[in-house]
């Protein structure tokens, strides 16, 4: 990270005004940190052994240079591939011809907020598709050519939507002002599509796949491993609360089957969240266990093809019905949540076992109708809800010296409507919460910048742009309100927050939502909690630190 | 460029009729092939494209939420049934605020970049120029296109009537002043200018962008012309475009070129509309970010091309590759078999 400008040189260096040359003859930076390493060949030919067609011909290559690789016939299998997405998907169709480039989605992209460069407004992202579109499927644009944006599939403009769509974290913001709803989103995971049928993709996204699909998990914990972690998990809560806690792992015969991203199994601080969903679970006595097998939430197919979304997603209802568990609680995570609210039953419905039944809490025989078809509920409305009863014992002191605000992960909050569910979780545990400005969060919230797939270090310049927006509003509260907290209800944000809250506002700490609520919760039987998760001293035991004893040996 | 292209072409248009009616004597060709000529490219081509909207499948339903969705407890976390509906009443209610309002943007925002006292700031205010241009310009155009009904229906509808009453109620001039007339020219202007001026809109505009605008604010032009200065025969006129509905075609003498020009830009605007971002017009209510309920995870819906061979990588080639470290740390296995070390079989 030597190279990335300090935070006030690469703010000076955002400039709005548009280059001299319009963007079709403005060219394409190809130099590192522009691009993500393209997949290791291993892993592209394990995906096509799985399913077959979808991802080009597996091989070394550079973006830098100049030789991509390509197959001979790409240029037919990229318009061909298009051509029938047209068909079946009737945003792209639609999107295509509809777009009036009134400009309002510009500069709502926090990728051209941070950079300025115009192909990172959303309406010119998409004109890279759309001129192609022209260019080859419509009379007019074949026709007019360059006067009415048009052109034709070349390798440069190939090799242009490598760079810019995967520079789009699929946020979907700049949906939400577009008076049409044309959702650029949803073009990157077309251009995502065609790129993939002739072998351009990135080993982030691609090496969780194939691991995704191999182990269960995005990181390749074997399942040993998995059980080693958790029982390490297991051990640490005992130290901090005195209890053991259970922790389940592929068991039969339980009423529901949990299941996280594994970025919470591995990463901190992920791995502090996944030690509050274990003492919440125990606390309540809940019937579930946790599988090695589908041990991954977050799915990553989504940022490829929707044929291994479906495929990675499908793992879910097969675990369940092996398990023979009657519904899914699903834990803490953006994209996982966005294709489980907006895909999963369309895609994979049809292979739920029947004894699934709509979520229903055991503790307070809530039943949860909005989830009726996938069976599948989140973890912050079942916490919600326990809280609405009554059925936690919190000392919502313990978080005291915590002052909070809460990022709005885009997945759930753009598309799913999850709102107001995690503040109210967050606001029974913290007795300091915070808001970040008007138009940085809810429906408005900024992303991250590292989400679909964009989480790795060889672009950590273009994601700390991206950053920019919600490290810009995060500062602000920082400096009003002493904030020195985001807690956040995504799991690639517990990892991508953290480099953009040290480069835009120092200082502020990443948390996930049931960390909190584990600090604050009081366990029946603990001993006195003296530290958080986190192992460090909690208000009034700073002191304590120094002469403190392992709560087994206190008689002793 | 793009724009002085477009001017340019615009100026072409006007020439044709202005010169081809007088001399060439091309009456009914202006009066009554181009028009119908074109009102039929029209009609098939909007309908072509719509059909061609309707073909392709909606695989997934991907709302856009623009707020609280339903929740398992309404009074505690009260949904936003406009921006998150998920009843068909809810998402035709968005619909119509979208169509009728202009909600989404009149959301919009502008971003700008500040040196702060000791670090920047980035700052975001309403804008709702672009809202106000747009509304100005479509509320017009959609008046001024009912009021010309008067020349294709007989009797007249009482809303034209009622329309033309209110329309032109400030009483300015005569023949009176329409207020849609100068709406619809000023939201031209508007939306021209902002394309101009405005540097980020400037780039991303092609001459497909400039020559509507062009075209739509020579048409206003040419028809203020006609009503306001020209005074052309009002009764000729409507013989003419009466006889085009009933298909009794008549070209009276008295009609003046004016006339010829306005109607052929008309048409032309009628031929490139089906083939152009004016299709804008029928797509927004056929976006499906839009126009579905978020309702997905409480519903069933049918991909039509969902692909039942995909599925999952089974349980049982799992428990195989893992099945001997997974005994090792004691972790329950369908298949016993699967436990056992390699050596140990032998
Ligand atoms: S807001 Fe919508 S219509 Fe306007 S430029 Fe952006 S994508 Fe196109
Ligand atoms: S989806 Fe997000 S990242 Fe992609 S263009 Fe839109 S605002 Fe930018």
């Amino acid at each position: 990270m030597s190279d990335i400008p300090k935070a006030d040189e690469l703010f000076k260096s955002i400039d709005y005004n548009p280059p001299a040359t319009g963007w079709m003859d403005t060219p394409v930076d190809f130099s590192p940190g522009n691009w993500c390493y393209p997949a290791k060949p291993e892993k592209m030919e394990y995906m096509e052994s799985k399913l077959p067609g979808l991802w080009g011909p597996a091989r070394e290559w550079n973006p830098g240079e100049a030789d991509w690789k390509l197959p001979s016939n790409w240029k037919e299998i990229v318009v061909n591939g298009f051509r029938e997405r047209l068909k079946k998907f009737r945003t792209l169709q639609v999107f295509m011809d509809i777009c009036v480039r009134c400009g309002a989605c510009a500069d709502k992209c926090h990728f051209f907020i941070g950079s300025g460069d115009p192909k990172n407004m959303p309406v010119l992202r998409a004109e890279l598709m759309r001129s192609v579109y022209r260019g080859e499927f419509t009379v007019a644009g074949k026709i007019l050519s360059k006067l009415t944006g048009s052109r034709v599939m070349e390798e440069d403009v190939l090799k242009e939507w490598f760079i810019y769509f995967y520079q789009c974290t699929q946020c979907r913001r700049c949906s939400l002002y577009c008076p049409y709803g044309i959702d650029t989103a949803e073009m990157t995971m077309m251009a995502r599509e065609l790129m993939h049928l002739v072998g351009l993709n990135t080993n982030w996204i691609m090496e969780p796949v194939s691991n995704c699909n191999i182990t269960g998990n995005h990181l390749g914990i074997q399942p040993h491993a998995f059980k080693d972690i958790v029982d390490f998990m297991v051990d640490d809560i005992e130290e901090v609360t005195g209890k053991r806690v259970k922790a389940p792992l592929n068991e039969k015969g339980h009423e529901i089957l949990f299941i996280t991203p594994s970025g919470d199994v591995f990463a901190d601080p992920g791995i502090y969240t996944f030690m509050g969903y274990l003492m919440l679970f125990d606390e309540i006595g809940l019937d579930y266990t946790m599988s090695t097998y589908a041990s991954e939430g977050g799915n990553f197919g989504s940022f490829t093809n929707n044929e291994t979304m479906k495929k990675l997603n499908a793992k879910m209802y097969a675990e369940a019905e092996r398990l023979g568990c009657k519904w899914i609680l699903g834990g803490e995570c953006g994209h996982m949540w966005r294709v489980v609210h907006q895909y999963m039953d369309t895609m994979t419905g049809d292979t739920q076992w029947s004894g699934m039944t709509t979520p229903k809490s055991p503790i307070t025989g809530t039943v949860f109708e909005t989830s009726a078809a996938t069976k599948m509920l989140h973890i912050t409305e079942f916490t919600a809800d326990l809280m609405k009863h009554n059925k936690l014992k919190l000392d919502p002191s313990r978080n005291d010296h915590l002052r909070v605000t809460f990022h709005d992960s885009c997945n759930p909050a753009r598309g799913m409507g999850l709102l107001d569910e995690p503040r109210y979780v967050i606001k029974n545990v913290c007795n300091n919460f915070f808001e970040m400005p008007v138009g940085t969060t809810r429906e408005q919230t900024f992303c991250c910048a590292g989400g679909s797939g964009l989480n790795t270090d060889e672009i950590m310049e273009i994601r700390l742009r991206g950053g920019l927006p919600r490290g810009n509003a995060l500062r602000y509260v920082q400096e009003k309100h002493g904030v020195n907290t985001m807690a956040c209800i995504c799991a690639i944000d517990r990892a991508t927050l953290i480099p953009l809250a040290d480069y835009w506002a120092p200082g502020v700490t990443i948390t996930g939502t049931h960390e909190l609520v584990a600090n604050a919760l009081i366990m029946e039987g603990e001993s006195e909690r003296t530290m958080d998760l986190r192992q460090e001293p909690l208000p009034g035991f700073e002191d304590a630190e120094d002469d403190w004893t392992p709560p087994n040996m206190e008689d002793a | 460029m793009n724009a002085l292209y477009s001017l340019l072409f615009v100026f072409l248009l006007v020439l044709i009729p202005l010169f081809g009616v007088d001399a060439a004597h091309m009456r009914t060709f202006f009066g009554v092939c181009i028009p119908t000529t074109a009102f039929i490219i029209f009609l098939l081509g909007f309908v072509y494209k719509v059909i061609t909207w309707g073909r392709s499948a909606v695989p997934f339903r991907i709302p856009t939420t623009g707020g609280q969705f339903k929740s398992f407890d309404p009074v505690l976390f009260p949904q936003n049934k406009l921006d998150c509906p998920q009843t068909g009443a809810q998402t035709f209610f968005r619909m119509v605020l979208e169509v009728f309002a202009f909600r989404s943007l009149f959301r919009n925002t502008a971003v700008s970049l500040h040196e702060g006292k000791d670090h920047p700031v980035v700052a975001y205010k309403s804008s709702k120029w672009l809202w106000l241009f747009a509304i100005t310009f479509h509320y017009s155009f959609f008046i001024v296109a009912l009021r010309h009904l008067r020349l294709f229906l007989e009797p007249i509808p009482f809303f034209v009537n009622g329309l033309e009453f209110v329309d032109g109620i400030l009483q300015i001039g005569a023949p009176v002043m329409y207020l849609a007339d100068v709406g619809l020219v000023a939201g031209v202007l508007l939306l021209l200018g902002r394309r101009l001026i405005n540097s980020r809109i400037n780039y991303i505009s092609y001459a497909s962008d400039f020559f509507p605008l062009f075209l739509i604010l020579a048409v206003a032009l040419s028809g203020i012309y006609m009503r306001y200065y020209a005074k052309v025969d009002v009764i000729a006129i409507k013989e003419l475009t009466m006889g085009l509905v009933t298909f009794h075609y008549v070209v009276p003498e008295t009609i003046t070129v004016s006339f010829f020009v306005h109607v052929f830009l008309v048409s032309t605007l009628m031929v490139y509309f089906p083939f152009s971002k004016l299709m804008h017009f029928p797509g927004v209510f056929l976006s499906p970010t839009r126009n579905l309920p978020n309702d997905t995870r409480a519903k069933h819906h049918v991909n039509p091309w969902n692909d039942p061979k995909i599925k999952a990588h089974a349980y049982a080639d799992y428990e195989k590759q893992f099945g001997v470290p997974m005994a090792e740390v004691g972790l329950p296995l369908d298949n016993p078999e699967n436990g056992k070390a390699p050596e140990e079989e032998a």
